[in-house]
């Protein structure tokens, strides 16, 4: 099945344009380190599911890109063609010359509208190319006007569209000192409003991404490049086939479906946080050498203490016994925050996966009490090395990782909305102080929701 | 009164029609830039006369104004009168004003002059990379006792625009800039500051590092105005840098410059960033910034006391009564128009520095 992918705005074809890179350089990459026949299955089910064989030689990629100003995509088209591996549909992008001035109201109520027929027909060219449509697969950023405001709207035309098909939102989180002043009201509008139209969002926050590039990756000056390609890396390790099943004896056919049925048990939890390790720079990979034991215990207590990457993990959190009071830091006698889990996917790819015990990730204490541990827990594996990585493991979690950021953004947003600063700009488009009100409820409701887990 | 008034009635079809035909050109047309003085007759009164016609005539797209305010030693006597007239029309037509001021430009060519002809070794500036140059321009023109300074302005322009030109990781838009630096319709005037000025062309010097450029930013002669921004309150800030600077500077350089800034409480965190490939000639990386900063309010309250000077004499006010459509309620009116603003910043400044008391939250029934 097919994934169609939709790059909102700059941020959403910039980032689109590193993600097919990394899937296309992984699939012709020589360091598969599995069989020949497994590598031809791998490479059968990736081209499936995000390139399509035109008369073209080299292939294109099902994407869909969309912004409203003609300078990034005109880059991403032509960078692309130019890497002689993969290119983009040449029809398949709409701009315009304006841009949606940062502002979420433009986008959604005036571009949206306005654009809503050429870009749904785009959208449905590209679904009919695919032979089975696996479903959507949109990448945006909340801070700005066009992915945020537009993709929103886009967003629910997508789903009046395709009430059956699977739809995940990738969302990037801005810095929090901010790369757009208005990027916390943006933030909550679109949040709100994607919560009723997808299945899930997958997110990435450009803090913590930037941490691990200045940290992880060594690298000295980090320029969005490098920040979105550390992303693509990491949604490439979601995306890229792996079997769903144990003794599985082909890729699965359905990643978004499968994606959504492990993670998404109940509609009010949606919002996903990625984690993938080990992460160093090229360089440094030939050099280093990593052990299952060592990288699944390190992820679960990634997982257990919220940390956001390989460095700086909080050994001293541990999951609640039961029966006993929650455990507390032996230095600071404050409890220990513990993130629950609602639902944990782990993906392992490379050598000796079949062999991996991940029995410390079904640990009930993990989970909220509503879901058995065997639902709640799922692991897809690959002999098949992703990115020249030899091990790599990711995993998607459906849990406490995104409670604190989003309490973040809603505060600072509600903190400028009681000062009514902005708001003009808003009311200018169509968006009225109750529809701010609407997305504010929206948002203290999922906040409510995940905090009680 | 001459230039708004008679002249603006005159000619308003013939400048309409001029508009028109310019505007048809555009494929896409986004924004109008008016240059002008606040001064004297012309750029002053028949400037903001056009500006009313452009919100009339093309109400969807955004009005930038450069305006020159006059400076202590104007030489138009009634310039206090026409410059007050005149904010009164920019404070209702205009969706972002750049003041600008004689006295500032006057002090950065000064700057750059000395620079040159301080005859240290190793000194030598680049000729195009000066912000007073106007290196690049189709012609080469004998340079003007104003030229150096209206250079200024001019990259200032340049700069402004150069994310809609160029290509970059992180465009900024005029109509972000707008969006972002205008919390209410009102307070929409802005302080910018051009870094660096020059750039050294002996190559053995190192050449003055990133951060610096950012610190000048925020310095106090940078201003294209008499403003100190750093010691009054930020409602919002941006940055648009051109050149090989990644986000990173730009991060490191925020956090670094932001405990020395006072922000307004509901935007603490106001930032609007901008990063643009291609640096301006002669550079190898620029940064303009713009403020919406209480620090405008001392120009305004001396525009203020200048003009009451004037009006409490009644001096001069009979040439422009004698013009049809002046009457003394425009006066009156301008004059309170300025004072509101005024009074919107004062209110401003007075949470600087107060205790910060966050809303409480909407509270969810469980």
């Amino acid at each position: 099945m097919s994934i169609v992918t939709v790059q909102l705005g700059q941020c959403g074809n910039q980032i689109g344009h590193e993600v097919f890179n990394v899937i296309c350089g992984d699939v012709h990459g020589a360091h598969g380190l599995c069989s020949k026949k497994e590598n031809e299955s791998y490479h059968d089910a990736c081209k499936e599911r995000f390139f399509s064989e035109e008369e073209s030689e080299v292939p294109v990629a099902r994407a869909v890109l969309v912004d409203m100003e003609p300078k990034v995509i005109s880059q991403t088209l032509s960078i692309a063609a130019r890497s002689g591996y993969w290119k983009y549909d040449d029809r398949s992008h709409f701009c315009q010359k304006q841009g949606s001035g940062n502002n979420w109201a433009n986008g959604y109520s005036v571009h949206g509208p306005r654009h809503k027929e050429i870009i749904m027909n785009l959208v449905q060219k590209e679904a009919e190319k695919c032979d089975r449509l696996g479903g959507f697969f949109t990448i945006m950023s909340m801070a700005g006007g066009t992915g945020s405001g537009l993709g929103a709207f886009v967003t629910q035309c997508l789903r009046d569209a395709f009430p059956t098909s699977f739809i995940l939102n990738h969302v990037i989180w801005p810095y929090g000192t901010g790369e757009v002043i208005v990027q916390n009201y943006n933030s909550v509008l679109t949040l709100s409003h994607l919560y009723q139209s997808s299945d899930a969002l997958l997110v990435h926050e450009n803090d913590v991404i930037h941490k691990i590039c200045a940290q992880l990756m060594n690298i000295k000056q980090i320029s969005f490049r490098d920040v979105n390609q550390v992303i693509a890396h990491q949604l490439g390790s979601v995306f890229q086939p792996a079997y769903t099943a144990e003794g599985g004896l082909r890729y699965s056919r359905n990643p978004l479906g499968d994606l959504m049925e492990t993670l998404v048990p109940h509609p009010e939890f949606k919002m996903l946080g990625l984690r993938n390790i080990p992460q160093m720079p090229e360089n440094s990979l030939a050099y280093s050498t990593f052990s299952w034991p060592g990288l699944i215990k390190h992820l679960r207590q990634m997982l257990i203490a919220n940390a956001k990457m390989e460095e700086g993990i909080d050994w001293q959190v541990r999951p609640p016994r039961l029966g006993f009071s929650i455990p507390s830091s032996p230095s600071t006698n404050k409890p220990l925050h513990f993130n629950t889990s609602i639902a944990n996917l782990v993906i392992l790819r490379g050598k000796d996966t079949h062999s991996v015990d991940l029995g410390t990730f079904q640990d009930p204490s993990l989970y909220t009490s509503w879901l058995n541990p065997q639902d709640a827990f799922n692991a897809w594996k690959t002999p098949r090395a992703f990115n020249k990585y030899e091990k790599s493991a990711s995993l998607v979690s459906n849990s406490q990782f995104l409670l604190k950021p989003l309490d973040n953004v809603v505060g600072k947003a509600w903190n400028m909305f009681a000062s009514k600063a902005y708001i003009h700009q808003y009311t200018k488009f169509g968006i009225e102080e109750e529809d701010f009100l609407d997305s504010f409820t929206a948002l203290e409701q999922v906040i409510s929701s995940y905090s009680i887990l | 009164a001459v230039g708004h008034k008679l002249y603006g009635n005159q000619y308003r079809e013939n400048i309409v029609e001029k508009l028109r035909k310019t505007a048809e050109h555009c494929d896409c047309l986004q924004c109008f830039f008016i240059i002008h003085s606040m001064g004297g007759g012309t750029g002053s009164g028949l400037g903001t006369f056009v500006l009313n016609l452009l919100e009339d005539e093309f109400p969807e797209v955004y009005r930038f104004v450069t305006s020159v305010y006059p400076s202590g030693e104007d030489d138009v006597i009634t310039s206090p009168y026409n410059s007050v007239l005149a904010m009164k029309e920019l404070n209702e037509h205009a969706d972002c004003v750049l003041p600008i001021e004689n006295e500032s430009l006057f002090d950065i060519v000064n700057k750059i002059h000395q620079m040159i002809n301080s005859g240290k070794l190793g000194s030598t500036v680049k000729p195009n990379s000066m912000v007073t140059s106007g290196a690049g321009s189709a012609k080469t023109v004998q340079e003007k006792p104003f030229d150096a300074m209206n250079n200024i302005v001019a990259n200032l322009l340049l700069n402004l625009t150069s994310s809609a030109r160029f290509e970059g990781s992180l465009n900024m838009d005029l109509n972000e800039i707008s969006m972002n630096l205008v919390p209410f319709p009102r307070l929409h005037y802005l302080v910018s500051s051009l870094t660096p000025l020059y750039t050294l062309a002996d190559v053995n010097v190192p050449s003055r590092r990133l951060d610096q450029m950012f610190s000048d930013a925020f310095s106090r002669d940078h201003q294209l105005i008499q403003a100190d921004p750093k010691h009054s309150l930020y409602l919002a800030c941006a940055l648009l840098v051109r050149g090989n600077v990644q986000v990173s500077d730009l991060r490191r350089n925020i956090e670094r410059l932001k405990p020395s800034l006072h922000f307004v409480s509901w935007n603490q965190e106001g930032w609007k960033t901008g990063l643009c490939s291609v640096p301006p000639v002669g550079h190898s990386h620029s940064l303009l910034a713009l403020a919406n900063n209480t620090c405008v309010k001392p120009t305004f309250i001396e525009l203020r006391d200048r003009f009451i000077k004037l009006y409490k004499k009644k001096a001069h006010l009979h040439h422009y009564l004698h013009i049809d459509g002046m009457e003394q309620s425009c006066f009156s009116e301008a004059i309170s128009s300025l004072s509101d603003l005024i009074e919107e910043y004062n209110e401003l400044d007075a949470t600087k520095g107060g205790p910060r008391t966050d809303p409480s939250r909407l509270k969810i029934a469980v």
